[in-house]
């Protein structure tokens, strides 16, 4: 017998707690993946965030630290300066990295952290219960926002890959998603690449993705990946904002 | 090794040093700012780091970041910049991490003012963070205290695994005096083989952590952490008592309020009028045992302290009503006077005659 699909080493054998279609689970696998076949997950050190992915300390196979809420950037500067040899990421939601932890992860940026930050937006507040987010869509209706999302007295939906792209320090910043194979396929490859210039040492790479969330959007989980592609896309354009060879 | 003059905020940056503290992440506030320009200064010739943080929170957290990779780290602030700090290190004596957090403390509260205050004892010995945490927190009186208490609190937050917050205000961290650097008693320090250093494909993953969902695992870990602070309590108690013999009053004072105090108890002395010092130099654990040892003669207890008054809650507890407690305080960086307390003091023996 073949085998042709298996578990990868970078993940525990635990069993995610995500809800059913939710896609953090493919992009825990992504990341654990890549760590893989780097050969770094040895070497790895993770950084968990609060929020859905508050958990994500027991499913990475590598030693993994949980932060406060949004200060994700902050613990992962002090275990990379402390210890430069290592490997260290940071997987963070949009409540926890674009709202409460935004000066956490744009100082990171600002000092070219050599670490690399999984930023996972899919635009509300999971674990909490649907909360609205600053990355909401303009419309979206969540339990904060049940008429949906204002624009005068809400905002526009903060987006972060450009935000960061504005930072020097951030020379690699880079928006996928995972709605369909072809996509999931593309965000392991810019996964990769954060990690190769982190091993470089060149600054600090940040790979925004685009997640779902059907339990608190209230769609099917099929749906869900729908109303990605049609709704969060054409706000959070996909593509690379940064890249070292274009910020020489 | 000759005693050299220095400034308080520069002492106790070279004691870390000299503890083998490499790593130091700060932010400026007034009256600490020459501790982290010390830190710049000297750390990289050692090949260590001083990384000067976006905010105290941050701060505070790269420090608990640095505390999870198994590495002696500091960090310094003042008053308003400590009450900053204190979710970071409500989450360092949950995931029981050692580090040193300085509070060189300044008047408040707001913003404050920038001159010596005792106005963050409760913030230092109660905790300004949520949950059932304790850290032991010194309060020297001297620069040589400081440094002495400096190198030892590195030690002490490696053994219990737990933060140690040195507490010196403003006139501690500004004044110069001459010190020396002396190696602290030898302590059997643990391994630190829960660090984050990266598994090497040869051991299971280390978490640092300080979440626990299941309400019962959560007791359970509150009831270790409790364990340890009892230890704390028996163990790592100190005080100075001061022409106590013969005392009728005892003044309680910590800090630079400890040396006014010491002027005038000498001062009253001299009109042959018995007072003594009780001198807590850990403020948590607080020194009850010292309580204990107030002579019979004694009539009543003045607190002095910079602040409205807060240690004296310490000290009501562990009086129990035995003795009339008194205080006076002078707050918002204001220096009590030697005068002032004499004529206290000679207020309160009066009144007890």
């Amino acid at each position: 017998m073949t085998v042709v699909f298996e578990r990868t080493k970078g993940l525990t054998d635990k069993q995610f707690h995500y809800c059913p279609g939710c896609t953090h689970g493919v992009i825990h696998r992504l990341v654990a993946e890549v760590l893989v076949e780097l050969g770094i997950l040895g070497k790895t050190i993770g950084v968990a965030p609060v929020g859905c992915s508050v958990l994500a300390y027991d499913y990475f196979n590598c030693d993994m630290h949980e932060a406060a809420h949004g200060r994700a950037p902050a613990v992962a500067t002090g275990i990379k300066r402390t210890r430069p040899e290592n490997v260290v990421f940071t997987y963070q939601g949009d409540g926890d990295l674009a709202s409460i932890g935004t000066a956490e992860i744009v100082h990171a940026a600002h000092r070219g952290e050599r670490f690399t930050t999984i930023f996972v937006n899919n635009a509300i507040y999971g674990m909490t219960g649907g909360q609205m987010a600053p990355t909401t869509l303009i419309g979206q209706k969540s339990t904060t926002s049940p008429n949906g999302r204002d624009i005068c007295t809400m905002g526009m939906p903060l987006r972060v890959s450009e935000m960061m792209a504005t930072i020097h320090g951030a020379v690699f910043v880079e928006r996928v998603s995972v709605h369909n194979v072809p996509h999931i396929k593309k965000a392991k490859k810019a996964i990769k690449k954060a990690f190769e210039i982190q091993l470089e040492g060149k600054g600090f790479g940040i790979v925004e993705i685009l997640s779902t969330c059907p339990t608190n959007w209230g769609i099917s989980p099929v749906d869900s990946l729908k109303w990605l592609e049609d709704n969060m896309i054409p706000y959070y354009p996909l593509g690379n904002f940064r890249s070292p060879e274009e910020g020489k | 090794m000759a005693k050299i003059l220095m400034k308080g905020n520069e002492a106790i940056g070279a004691a870390a040093i000299k503890a083998g503290c490499k790593y130091f992440f700060g932010y400026p506030i007034t009256p600490q700012n020459e501790l982290p320009e010390f830190m710049s200064r000297e750390l990289p010739k050692i090949n260590g780091v001083f990384v000067q943080a976006e905010s105290e929170i941050s701060a505070i957290n790269m420090v608990y970041g640095a505390a999870g990779a198994g590495l002696r780290v500091m960090t310094s602030s003042s008053s308003p910049g400590l009450a900053l700090k204190q979710e970071g290190i409500s989450y360092i004596a949950g995931a029981e991490l050692p580090c040193v957090i300085v509070n060189i403390s300044r008047g408040g509260p707001g913003l404050g003012g920038i001159q010596p205050s005792q106005a963050d004892y409760y913030m230092c010995t109660r905790g300004g963070g949520n949950g059932d945490y304790r850290h032991l927190t010194y309060a020297p009186a001297t620069i040589q205290e400081a440094v002495d208490l400096t190198i030892e609190a590195f030690d002490v937050a490696d053994y219990y695994r737990n933060p140690v917050i040195i507490l010196g205000d403003g006139m501690i961290g500004q004044m110069m005096e001459p010190v020396e650097f002396r190696e602290p008693k030898p302590r059997a320090l643990p391994k630190k083989d829960w660090a984050t250093t990266g598994t090497e494909g040869k051991r299971k993953p280390n978490i640092i952590n300080s979440l626990a969902l299941d309400p019962a695992e959560l007791e359970k870990h509150n009831f270790k952490l409790d364990k340890k602070y009892k230890e704390m309590e028996e163990n790592e108690v100190l005080y100075e008592m001061y022409k106590m013999e013969d005392a009728e009053l005892v003044i309680v004072a910590y800090g630079t309020t400890s040396r006014i105090t010491k002027n005038a108890i000498d001062a009253l002395r001299e009109e042959n009028i018995k007072v003594g010092l009780l001198r807590p130099i850990t403020i948590w654990p607080f020194p009850n045992k010292a309580f204990m040892e107030i002579p019979e003669s004694a009539k009543a207890i003045l607190t002095v302290e910079m602040s409205m008054g807060q240690m004296i809650d310490d000290v009501k507890i562990v009086n129990e009503g035995r003795l009339p407690v008194h205080f006076y305080g002078r707050t918002g960086g204001m220096i009590p006077t030697p005068d002032a307390i004499i004529e206290k003091a000679k207020e309160i023996l009066g009144g007890v005659k």
